[in-house]
């Protein structure tokens, strides 16, 4: 029976505490009698047959949908949608869920004589997909099946010609999906809902869109009115996205949602990674001299040897649930299953909240975590890790490790290069930013060009990331990274510190010598329902 | 009088090259740069008075010509023994406040008729400079009749001199000079994009005046240090970046497209280069939209550098040497306007001059602006 999360008070006989530090790891001793540390759930048991349960909830579906065999016929237009390369993180061992779940609707397709199926992957802005990465999440035989005769693609959200616009919701969003999509009697989309934001009308209504579209939910004052945009009640973001699914459902498209959750087995349960997702009093000797083993041998390797290590690494999630049908019916179910194994409760907000960051996020899949996608997963993603109030009360300090290394991926983020360089330089304000440059980085030809012909992320991408964590930067009274570098550091508008303790002796500048800590231990995932 | 003198001495001078390469500014400790007890210089003829310096700057000119790197072109433009000094705000014997427009044109080397260029204005084109009744100098501060700044007394052309108002300190008044050749400089310019390249001086007197001259102009500049970085902004610079960020910011700016080795597709109209240096003029070559002009501002030297882009982007190079006499009203309006007198960062006396050389050659780094030589407390200055 795995052990749900829980809430460790720090005291004096407490171990030092595990820090996710880019492509490398820390061990911190925090404060005793003013610490604690919010530890995620122990991996929940897995479904035994997970193609049984996908085949069982393609049959029994949630909501207001006929079961998926009924709505496929002859002649009928199929498009089946899956989530990108962003999800999840770290990439799943093989078979990847949304192959399991594409083969079994493939089978029911061709059991009921579809023969016009597209594949498309549903990402937005985010980098095409390498044909790798596609036969990685949908599996060599799908891919080969329909990738030659171009039935299986990337969705191309600046093609002029394959965008559909469908009309505007009540609030005057316009929505504009793919026109492949738009036009088939049936979309069936397939979902990894890794965190609470994932999913519901999320995944057509942003991943099958454009910038017209987007722009009217990606944007600063909704990211200020979403508390947090990981509890979807409570999130304009997804306030939003509903309401364009409206305008979609409305307009005929007829969407049949599938959603999977894994669990919290990021590391394994054995091999040197399996350290990372133990609590450390319950080391081993053998787990201590692995993860100082593994510390030291990282610490001597190059950055880029290091990165290529982490980037191999695949997670053996366990995938915990399927649901399928109707999408916000569907979506309820999937929000609770994800919860099950996510959601920590704990008391009352901190003073200071620290938290070490891994070295992936959404946005760096085979890649590099650079300054931008810092902040974001940081202030975005790990900041907003929450239900009820933030961890963090209003004018505390978020405390952050990561290396921050001046560095970029040129293929994969030309925009963001720039972004660092000029936006950033003249201001860090995120409305500022949107009203200065956004338009113009978004109607950037050259970003259009290597979107669509390389796998750069859209040129707009940065500023989202950077709108992200602007509820966060409107929140907190200061921002300091640990072991990042300087000027990296000081371009993102952020305090650097060379050690956790010099960390904290800045933050008691805005919050007292007394300040409460706590520490956000994730990976693995961890979200907190403050109380 | 007492005048910092640089003589032809081609031993200290290949010294002075040497120490200059290996540490600019210091030619100044073992160069043909002195400090000596001089006659003051004689008034050349009817027309020329005394004038007392007051502050007098030192310029990435005067830099040049003290390290050794300067272009021989100068060679039959200088006369030697002279002092440097060429950006000044003295005093006339009758106490009168004056900037002095330190080129030596027909009118001050007593040619009447003037050369073409003289009578239609451009005393910087002036063909004569090297004639006359003065010893050869394109400028006072590099001519052995006149004298220069960096003294307490140089001769000046009544033609040279500009009434200075009352309101105006002698720190703004000593960046007059500089600020003509921005004026002089952002005339040049026809166009609203624009990348300006360097944030010394003469680059930020130059944002100063291409946001005076177009109000509605982008302007793209580079910024080595943090201050030079404030100071950009404040002086008018859309965007500031870092220097090896600028060709990233011109793609950006413009919406060209990049070509997998960095080069640009397209890129900037107007690209004005206030350093000069090798990498600088590569750097805008680089970035220059194909017809575009770039304006060379800062004073370039022997360089090696790739024309290709030049000839195949049909590019203009096109110099902005000193300015027209007009120009100055122009730059007395921008300095009072914008209190260009603050970026006065130091001054020091006479004798104190390898150390205010050394400031100047690293200016930057050292968090400056401008350095001068301070002339009004030098004691003998009342009694010459």
């Amino acid at each position: 029976m795995p052990r749900p999360g829980f809430v460790l008070d720090v005291d004096r006989s407490t171990p030092p505490i595990l820090f996710h530090h880019g492509e490398t790891l820390r061990l911190e001793r925090l404060p005793a009698g003013r610490s604690r540390v919010l530890y995620p759930g122990e991996p929940l048991e897995a479904l035994d047959d997970p193609d049984a349960a996908i085949r069982l909830a393609l049959d029994n579906p949630l909501g207001d949908s006929a079961p998926l065999r009924a709505l496929l016929t002859p002649g009928m237009k199929l498009t089946i949608c899956f989530d990108d390369i962003s999800l999840p993180l770290p990439p799943m061992r093989r078979p990847d869920v949304r192959q399991r779940v594409i083969e079994a609707v493939l089978d029911l397709a061709a059991a009921a004589g579809v023969d016009d199926v597209h594949l498309i992957a549903a990402l937005a802005l985010h980098r095409r997909m390498t044909e790798a990465e596609l036969r990685h999440a949908v599996g060599d035989r799908v891919y080969d099946a329909f990738a030659p005769d171009g039935l299986l693609y990337n969705h191309d959200a600046e093609d002029p010609d394959n965008l559909l616009f469908i009309g505007e919701t009540k609030h005057g969003e316009e929505v504009e999906i793919n026109k492949r999509a738009a036009e088939s009697d049936l979309i069936v989309y397939v979902n990894i809902n890794l965190v609470s934001m994932d999913g519901g009308w999320k995944s057509t209504a942003t991943g099958l869109s454009s910038y017209k579209s987007l722009r009217h939910h990606h944007n600063v004052a909704t990211m200020l009115k979403s508390r947090s945009f990981m509890d979807r009640h409570k999130s304009e973001l997804h306030s939003s996205n509903w309401r364009m699914g409206e305008v979609l459902k409305n307009s005929g498209i007829k969407v049949f949602q599938i959603e999977t959750t894994l669990n919290n087995d990021t590391f394994g349960t054995s091999g040197p990674m399996s350290v990372l997702q133990k609590r450390e009093w319950e080391w081993t000797a053998r787990d201590r001299a692995s993860f100082v083993g593994m510390k030291a041998g990282l610490d001597r390797l190059p950055v880029k040897a290091r990165r290529k290590i982490f980037n191999s690494w695949q997670a053996p999630y366990g995938i915990t649930s399927v649901q399928a049908g109707e999408v916000e019916a569907v979506h309820e179910v999937t929000t609770a299953n994800v919860f099950k194994q996510q959601l920590v409760e704990i008391q009352g907000q901190t003073d200071i909240l620290t938290m070490g960051l891994p070295y992936i996020c959404p946005y760096n899949v085979h890649s590099i975590m650079n300054p931008i996608l810092v902040m974001c997963l940081g202030l975005g993603y790990f900041f907003n890790m929450y239900r009820g109030n933030p961890l963090v009360r209003e004018g505390g300090v978020l405390i952050m490790s990561h290396p921050t290394p001046w560095e970029f991926h040129p293929v994969h983020h030309p925009s963001y290069i720039d972004f660092f360089e000029q936006v950033l330089a003249d201001t860090t304000n995120p409305l500022e930013i949107e009203a200065k440059y956004e338009k113009q980085y978004a109607e950037d030809e050259w970003y259009r060009h290597l979107y669509r012909t390389s796998h750069a992320y859209h040129g707009v991408h940065p500023f989202y990331m950077w709108y992200w964590g602007s509820h966060a930067l409107s929140h907190l009274g200061k921002v300091i990274i640990v072991g990042g570098e300087a000027r990296s550091v000081r371009r993102l508008g952020f305090t650097p510190a060379s050690t956790l303790n010099d960390a904290l002796e800045m933050a008691a500048d805005v919050v007292g010598r007394d300040g409460t800590i706590t520490h956000l231990h994730n990976p693995p995932i961890v979200m907190a329902d403050v109380v | 009088m007492k005048a910092l003198v640089f003589s032809r001495q081609p031993a200290k001078f290949a010294a002075a090259m040497v120490a200059g390469r290996l540490r600019p500014g210091g030619g100044a400790r073992v160069g043909p740069l002195s400090l000596r007890d001089i006659e003051p210089p004689a008034l050349p003829g009817p027309g020329w008075l005394r004038v007392r310096p007051r502050l007098a700057g030192i310029c990435g000119s005067d830099l040049a010509t003290i390290d050794g790197t300067s272009s021989r072109w100068f060679e039959p433009i200088v006369s030697f023994p002279f002092t440097p000094g060429h950006e000044v705000v003295g005093d006339l014997d009758d106490g009168t406040r004056v900037a002095v427009v330190p080129v030596l044109s027909c009118v001050t080397r007593g040619f009447s008729p003037a050369c073409p260029a003289c009578a239609a204005g451009r005393i910087n084109h002036c063909e004569r400079i090297a004639f006359g009744d003065v010893e050869p100098g394109l400028q006072s501060g590099f001519c052995e009749s006149t004298g220069g700044g960096w003294s307490t007394v140089m001769v000046a052309h009544e033609s040279q001199l500009v009434r200075l108002p009352p309101d105006l300190t002698d720190e703004a008044a000593v960046l007059v000079e500089p600020a003509a050749c921005a004026v002089h400089a952002a005339s040049r310019v026809d166009n609203d994009n624009i990348a300006l390249i360097g944030s010394g001086t003469l680059g930020l007197l130059t944002i100063a005046a291409l946001r005076a001259a177009r109000p509605q102009a982008v302007i793209i500049a580079t910024a080595k240090y943090p201050h030079q970085r404030e100071l950009a902004t404040t002086l008018g610079a859309t965007t500031v970046v870092d220097p090896g960020e600028l060709d990233r910011a011109v793609r950006a700016r413009s919406g060209t497209m990049r070509l997998d080795n960095g080069q640009l597709g397209g890129g900037i109209a107007t690209v004005v280069d206030c350093v000069g240096s090798a990498s600088s003029i590569a750097q805008a070559l680089r970035i220059t939209a194909p017809g575009g002009t770039i304006h060379a501002v800062g004073m370039p030297g022997v360089t090696t550098v790739d024309l290709t882009p030049l000839w195949q982007r049909e590019i203009a190079l096109q110099g902005a040497y000193a300015y027209e006499r007009a120009d100055f009203d122009g730059a007395i309006e921008l300095v009072a306007t914008l209190d260009l007198g603050r970026l006065v960062s130091a001054t020091y006396p006479l004798h104190r001059y390898e150390q205010a050389i050394a400031h100047a050659a690293h200016a930057g780094s050292r968090g400056a602006v401008k350095i001068a030589f301070d002339l009004r407390s030098e004691r003998e200055r009342d009694t010459i």
